[in-house]
């Protein structure tokens, strides 16, 4: 045998392994196994990137490998939720949401199944793997869908609550889920209910509302507009649907102005559908949509992207001022 | 087109010179060397998967395919389309050596603003017939580019090369029954067989074989080649190109070796993904040389 390889090389089982963020899938479904529930955990060649392995190794009669075949997974999924187990398949975002879209659709949704669906590595997280795999379409594709709640966790212990949450959650659930690096934003403990925003403050020059892994950007982005003597406000949107309409009512009560913040095209997304709620009551406060413009995003590392975006905290702070003048 | 336009390549018939032979596994060794070059760029990439289809790269883009050397989008060449998007960066050297883009392109390798990304994009990188990156789509856009051929008159040839984990994806069994239901005998499809995907050994994840028993029964020629036997790679691939009084399409399952030509790239799915530091680099680099057959 060779040398051992130096400490700076590495093989993506090695370093996935070393990601806890990845651990967080896997530790919220032994949760609810541990609490009774029949859970059965689905991939379709990514266990070691959704970090199911781990589920996979705690529980080898509940995890399910269906190779590269998304697919005939979430049909599957419908199947095994018809016969009463509680499955979740997980695969990359831009699979599960474009590619199953129909399966989703008619399948789960449509028959009332409660598969849960997880879109992991979502938005442009996968950097240069290319525009095929980013996901910046499934929260406008997702929540048109009847029937089927929409969130999006702002870090791992978010996710986590989301996931014991969804216990008692009759319908399917999409969850968008990052790469496992988001940086945390809560504490273990920190209340968690579908459908119900997370204030962080009002304001009444601005109300943030953001979703997802821009969470802990956009907070970042509020903190340094208020030290600049600004009045900002902020939600956390994590369910897109159902939206909380009453909190999105509210910020447009105190502030001139709201800004969303998604990793996601500004049609249809979370800008789009706080659009709807304050055309639909005539809130006559100004929204500004910060996300991907109507157009294919490109490819680089991703803080390149989040810089070029202005997805991260500077460039969301940035955009802010723009709009604030 | 001007005059200058280069001639077009007249793809070959019949027994490799020595010469040739040793041309094509040169370039072979070319690619190898190149994607460890691209991914030291990235800091991260697919060194196994070029590995494996490395023979396979050469003798199409050096021997088989009837293309034009600087002219990527020449009507009557020859197409190419890789469901297994993430060996492009092993493609990208070849396409900027056959003249189709700047070399110097390649060191912005994945860099934001410049073409070249995990997965080819047909729409950024010239000499890329076919975008890919969502597994399974390579072999109906083959089909779809063969059909458009017979349409409109020409008589070029489509190749798609495809992983074996990919022989799980759905689609490409309705590509499968479609391609021999409209005879579309100018399409080849290659199945990179080196045994292992992500998760870990194909038979073990979603067993595929029997490849040969399958293929045959959805109506198509099949031939087994080991994948790393240039001789024998790139002689059946002339043949395949040449004969054409066939009526069904081609499938050739290439035996091969993932990661061929790093040992320990060989024995470890891991390597999948991965990074070889500086240190790491020039051993791997000694090792690819040293099994060349140069």
């Amino acid at each position: 045998m060779t040398a051992p390889l130096h400490k700076d090389s590495w093989q993506y089982r090695q370093l996935n392994a070393l990601n806890p963020g990845l651990q967080t899938l896997s530790d919220g479904l032994t949760d609810l196994v541990e609490e009774g529930h029949p859970v059965l955990a689905c991939t379709a060649d990514l266990q070691y990137s959704n970090g199911l392995s781990k589920f996979a190794e705690a529980h080898p009669d509940r995890f399910l490998q269906f190779g590269i075949s998304e697919q005939n997974m979430v049909s599957a999924a419908a199947g095994m939720a018809a016969a009463g187990s509680m499955p979740f398949v997980a695969t990359f975002a831009s699979f599960l949401a474009l590619l199953c879209c129909e399966q989703i659709r008619t399948d789960v949704a449509y028959s009332a199944l409660p598969v849960r669906l997880v879109g992991h590595h979502t938005g442009i997280s996968l950097g240069f793997y290319g525009t095929s795999h980013h996901a910046t379409e499934d929260i406008a594709i997702m929540r048109s869908i009847a029937d089927l709640t929409v969130v999006a966790p702002a870090d791992n212990a978010q996710l986590r609550a989301a996931i014991r949450a969804s216990a008692n959650h009759a319908q399917p659930i999409y969850f968008r889920i990052g790469r496992g690096r988001d940086p945390d934003v809560y504490d273990e403990d920190a209340p968690f209910e579908f459908g119900k925003a997370i204030s962080h403050g009002n304001g009444e020059d601005l109300t943030i509302i953001a979703t997802g892994s821009m969470v802990h950007p956009a907070l970042e982005a509020a903190q340094s507009l208020r030290a600049e003597g600004r009045s900002v406000g902020f939600l956390d949107m994590h369910t897109i649907k159902p939206l909380d309409r009453d909190a999105i009512l509210k910020a447009a009560g105190y502030s001139r102005a709201i800004m969303t913040v998604e990793e996601h095209t500004v049609l249809g997304g979370l800008g789009g559908a706080v659009a709807e709620v304050l055309a639909d009551e005539g809130a006559g406060c100004r929204l500004i949509r910060h996300g991907i413009e109507d157009e294919y995003s490109l490819i680089a590392p991703p803080t390149h992207l989040y810089a070029h975006y202005r997805l991260d905290a500077d460039g969301i702070a940035a955009r802010a001022r723009e709009a604030l003048g | 087109m001007t005059s200058t336009q280069p001639a077009a390549r007249i793809p070959k018939t019949g027994a490799l010179s020595p010469d040739h032979l040793k041309y094509l596994k040169e370039r072979a060794l070319f690619c190898r060397l190149e994607t460890v070059r691209l991914i030291q760029i990235a800091k991260v990439g697919h060194y196994t998967s070029v590995f494996s289809c490395a023979e396979i790269f050469a003798a199409l883009y050096y021997d088989t395919m009837r293309l034009k050397p600087g002219v990527p989008d020449w009507e009557d060449r020859d197409r190419f389309t890789m469901g297994k998007g993430h060996a492009a960066v092993g493609l990208y050297p070849i396409l900027a050596d056959l003249g189709f883009f700047d070399p110097a392109l390649l060191d912005g390798y994945t860099k934001l603003g410049n073409p070249l990304g995990d997965h080819p994009d047909m729409r950024k990188v010239p000499g890329v017939d076919f975008s890919s990156g969502s597994i399974g789509h390579a072999i109906s856009g083959a089909l779809g580019m063969v059909l458009a051929g017979r349409a409109q008159g020409r008589d070029f040839h489509a190749f798609a090369l495809v992983g074996d984990g990919e022989m799980q994806e759905g689609q490409v069994w309705e590509a499968a029954l479609s391609a021999a239901h409209h005879e579309a005998a100018n399409l080849t499809v290659i199945v990179d067989r080196n045994g292992y995907q992500l998760d870990g050994n194909v038979d073990d994840v979603i067993g595929v074989e029997d490849l040969t028993a399958k293929w045959q029964a959805f109506g198509w020629d099949v031939h087994r080649v080991d994948g790393h036997d240039m001789t024998a790679l790139a002689t059946l691939l002339r043949q395949v190109r040449a004969d054409t009084n066939r009526t069904r399409p081609c499938c050739i399952i290439a035996d091969t070796v993932k990661g061929k030509g790093v040992s320990y790239m060989e024995t470890e799915p891991g390597w999948h993904l991965g990074y070889l530091a500086p240190e790491d680099e020039a051993r791997a680099i000694a090792e690819i040389k040293q099994g060349a057959g140069l």
